[in-house]
């Protein structure tokens, strides 16, 4: 059985020009351990429908799904406290904007012992421990130190760290990482990668990475989604989606990879992509 | 932490010479001989008012005149007041407090009842709560204080004859003059209902000082708390499970506090317009109704002195409120 | 999904480009109900003021002996040539207010105007040249935001003399810091972006820069400024009239009437409540319009 199923999910946004259409019935599904890969350009909902999962959008946005169920219990009919029991404890979640996310008048360390203290009930002393023990375990040098110290005070990479080691802090079974090294330096993009990786090896957790970047999704996913303007394009375990791309788009996609240029001109998707697509 | 401070406290300067130049101007454009303006004789012999010129320092260069009105001022003479003769200092200090007393419980209601009332209208944002709130909040700041107060009276004490209609305390009641404050002084005095007294003669000037304060506090709360509660991080205490009060109480409101805090000190200074038109019409008597008082009996030495007195009291609030944003402001308190 | 093969695009003209941005503001403006109602208020306003003569029954100045304090047509003792009632010296209270209308309008657009042009072209200065020029121009007004708002104003009117005149100058030089501040803020960052640098290159003088270029990206701002600031002369003038600094008596401005009425406030409450009523609903309108307009320009800022 999934671990989190979704079917025919539909996102709609109340704008001041009428409805729009975000994320549009599209199907999802995670097993556990498995590594899943959502990739996809700007404004082709891959985010949006995990906030939708997470309970993250704003009252504008009205969520329709034929099922989402988590662990075979139904996540539609669940009320808010039981949603909360959840998000945050065996539904985690990182972002983009690892500075931007943390707020910026506590210490980082407030912010992650109140996971442990709030959702773990931990004593302040026990919390403090774990704290440290966590930071070490995402690769963040002079643990002590850090924990004292506020997010400006922070590089990128650093404050994706204390993201990551927040979101694993209660040990979940469910990982969401929505672009989590866009933001960052090239040369930190392979460290959080390969810090992600380790630990979902570690904790056998599932992780959705939603990604643009073709050349993250060959070196980690197991499975990988396509999507495109709120539709699923292409769904396939990651061999066969690299080796024989069935949908015009995936096909678009990765010839548009610099690594498959040939002759003087970068093919782009619009090479590819032409036809009107079906439902 | 230290840079900024200093950097505060330097850019004073030259902002308090030019309010020292400004009331070291005004009696000199004013229409008429300043050395008779400022004596309050008229029509005096040509030795009178070489007296009263070489007295006053008149008959010395304009720069002269003013090093040494700055040096008047370093050793505390604002120079006397014509109607009084007292000095101009000694007079402020006798009715600085009534307006403090006055302004501080004015602030106090604003911030109590702005704060919540726009925390809540953000957080039910769209609701009748929040267009309610935030409509009364612009007739608020709409209003004619001077015609509210007046209003009130008629409300409040022609027609129900709940609260006093001029000054600090019933003229039954006589105490010595301890701190300066009515309240405080009534109780330490011990007399029955002097306190009560106290506090009615008070709640109504209060409440109309307090009306366009409130106002902005509460839009200024609103926006802040909206902008603060579409932020990134406000997302990220959600997806970390924490319960919906914890997420607006703790993390959101810290973050829009820091703006907030920022617009009650200043509004503080604005109370001081404010006290002007308050005090006229509950005959309150502290500095706002002395410099009205002042201008109309041409009392210059107490308009100038005052002028300037009241300027430097506001310039040192807004620093104050400068250098409180800095500490409550994570990002320029800690490097 | 539809074809992704670029559209032609459409060359606009300047008028077309501005009539499609006026409707985009009023579409937005359109959707808060209170700055409509304002809006329709202050219309209502400026009529009154046009047509005052037309509109007021009696003329304001004129004392009748035999009908002192008379009470609104609706109570007791009121006649109907008087609806609003009569004040101390006998004068009909709506003509008063009527006409009232006409001076509170010219104040707040003698004042605005002041101060915005005053304020703009030290801004522009300030923000242009920089160096020196910004740093006296901005300490000057430092200085003159040091002071509490009315009360400068008061002394500066206690130097002029009394009168609307004096008023009116004294509340417009208050005022003018706020203008020269924002269009600082606005030119200088302004000044950083391309179009700026890429006019200068083509060769643009000062002058053409600082009116032509730069100036009409900075207007938003000011324009809620503007609006902010008319209803604060108001509010301000009719202070200065109730303190008996502003408008003289028998000048029949809101503010005034007040002072006059001061001593009759627990035996006719007409005298003080309609002067004080008109003052309240024409600054509410104004800040209603102000309201709006700030939404209204602000999506569009950020569209732009």
């Amino acid at each position: 059985m999934a671990l989190l199923n979704i079917k025919n999910l539909t996102v709609k946004f109340a704008t001041a020009t009428g409805s729009f259409t975000a994320v549009d019935g599209i199907d999802v599904h995670v097993d556990r351990g498995e590594v899943l890969a959502i990739v996809g350009e700007s404004g082709s909902g891959k985010s949006v429908s995990m906030l939708a999962v997470m309970g993250l959008l704003p009252d504008t946005a009205t969520i329709t799904a034929d099922e989402m169920t988590y662990d075979g219990r139904d996540m539609l009919k669940m009320s808010k406290a039981e949603k909360r029991k959840l998000i945050g404890r065996e539904i985690t979640m990182i972002f983009q904007e690892p500075v931007a996310s943390l707020n910026p008048s506590f210490t980082v360390g407030f912010q992650i012992e109140e996971v442990l203290r709030l959702n773990l009930g931990m004593s302040r002393h026990e919390a403090r421990e774990k704290a440290l023990d966590l930071f070490r375990s995402v690769g963040i040098p002079e643990p002590e130190d850090k924990i004292k110290a506020y997010p400006h005070q922070m590089s990128g990479g650093q404050c994706q760290r204390v993201m990551i080691a927040m979101a694993i802090a209660s040990n979940p079974r469910l990982l969401i990482a929505d672009e989590p090294t866009t933001a960052l330096d090239v040369t930190i993009q392979k460290q959080i990668l390969d810090l992600l990786m380790k630990l979902q090896e570690d904790y056998g957790m599932a992780l959705i990475l939603i990604t643009h970047d073709m050349g993250v999704v060959a070196e980690t996913a197991d499975r990988v989604v396509v999507q495109y303007k709120g539709k699923k394009m292409e769904e396939a375990d990651v061999l066969s989606l690299f080796e024989a791309p069935q949908n015009p788009y995936t096909r678009a996609l990765l010839a548009a990879l610099p690594e498959h240029a040939t002759g003087d001109r970068l093919p782009t998707v619009s090479d590819f992509f032409h036809q009107e697509v079906a439902g | 932490m230290v840079r900024f401070i200093l950097s505060k406290l330097l850019y004073l300067v030259p902002t308090f010479l030019g309010i020292t130049i400004v009331a070291f101007s005004f009696v000199r454009i004013l229409p008429g001989d300043p050395v008779l303006l400022m004596a309050g004789e008229r029509g005096v012999t040509p030795e009178r008012h070489a007296e009263l010129s070489a007295q006053l320092g008149y008959d010395k260069p304009v720069v002269v005149q003013y090093f040494d009105f700055l040096g008047r001022l370093m050793h505390g003479d604002f120079g006397n007041s014509l109607v009084t003769k007292k000095p101009v200092l000694t007079e402020f200090m006798t009715l600085f407090p009534a307006t403090v007393e006055l302004g501080l419980c004015a602030i106090i209601i604003a911030t109590l009842v702005g704060v919540p009332v726009g925390v809540l209208a953000a957080i039910k944002r769209g609701s009748w709560f929040d267009q309610i709130s935030m409509t009364t909040a612009l007739v608020g700041f709409s209003m004619p204080i001077f015609w509210w107060g007046l209003l009130l009276i008629i409300f409040f004490s022609g027609i129900l004859g709940w609260t006093p209609v001029s000054g600090r305390i019933s003229l039954l009641y006589y105490f010595p003059n301890v701190t300066g404050f009515m309240l405080i002084d009534s109780l330490l005095s011990g007399q029955k209902g002097a306190f009560a007294s106290a506090v009615s003669h008070l709640i109504l000037p209060s409440i109309v000082l307090a009306t366009i304060p409130l106002a902005v506090i509460a839009r200024q709360t609103r926006s802040a708390m909206l902008e603060v509660m579409g932020e990134d991080y406000v997302r990220t205490a959600r997806a970390k499970g924490m319960p919906p009060r914890r997420v607006i109480g703790v993390h959101a409101l810290r973050n829009a506090m820091i703006p907030v805090i920022t617009t009650i000190g200043l509004q503080i200074g604005v109370l001081m317009a404010g006290a002007i038109l308050t005090e006229t019409i509950f005959s309150w008597p502290g500095i706002g109704k002395w410099m009205i008082d002042s201008i109309s009996r041409r009392d210059y030495p107490v308009v100038q002195s005052g002028l300037l007195l009241i300027a430097a009291l506001v310039m040192v609030v807004n620093l104050l409120v400068d250098l409180t944003y800095g500490l409550i402001n994570p990002r320029i308190r800690n490097k | 999904m539809s074809d992704i093969a670029p559209t032609p695009v459409v060359r606009l003209s300047d008028a077309a480009i501005r009539r499609r941005m006026l409707a985009e503001f009023w579409f937005y403006f359109r959707q808060n109900r209170g700055a409509v109602a304002g809006l329709a208020v202050f219309i209502l306003l400026v009529l009154i003021a046009v047509f005052a003569p037309l509109l007021a029954p009696h003329d304001p100045t004129m004392q009748y002996r035999d009908a002192l304090l008379v009470p609104p047509a609706w109570q007791e003792g009121g006649r109907t040539t008087f609806l609003l009632g009569t004040d101390a010296v006998g004068r009909d209270m709506l003509s008063r207010l009527i006409y009232g209308a006409q001076y509170s309008l010219f104040i707040g657009v003698v004042v605005v105007a002041i101060a915005l042009v005053g304020g703009v072209i030290l801004g522009l200065l300030a923000g242009y040249f920089g160096g020196w020029v910004d740093t006296v121009i901005m300490r000057v007004m430092d200085v003159i935001l040091a002071f509490p708002s009315l009360l400068l104003a008061l002394v500066l009117v206690a130097v002029l003399g009394p009168g609307l005149t004096n008023a009116m100058i004294a509340i417009a030089i208050v005022y003018q810091p706020h203008f020269a501040r924002l269009t600082r803020a606005a030119v200088m960052s302004e000044m950083k972006r391309e179009y700026v640098t890429a006019a200068r290159v083509a060769g643009a003088g000062n002058l053409r820069l600082m009116f032509r270029t730069v100036l009409p990206n900075c207007l938003a701002p000011l324009i809620v400024q503007a609006t902010l600031s008319f209803s604060s002369a108001v509010l301000d003038s009719a202070a200065l009239g109730f303190l008996g600094m502003g408008a003289q008596p028998p000048t029949p401005e809101w503010g005034t009437m007040l002072a006059e009425a001061r001593e009759f406030i627990l035996r006719a409450w007409w005298v003080v409540t309609f002067p004080g009523l008109a003052i309240l609903i024409s600054v509410l309108a104004i800040n209603l319009m102000g309201d709006g307009l700030r939404d209204a320009l602000d999506p569009k800022l950020k569209r732009s």
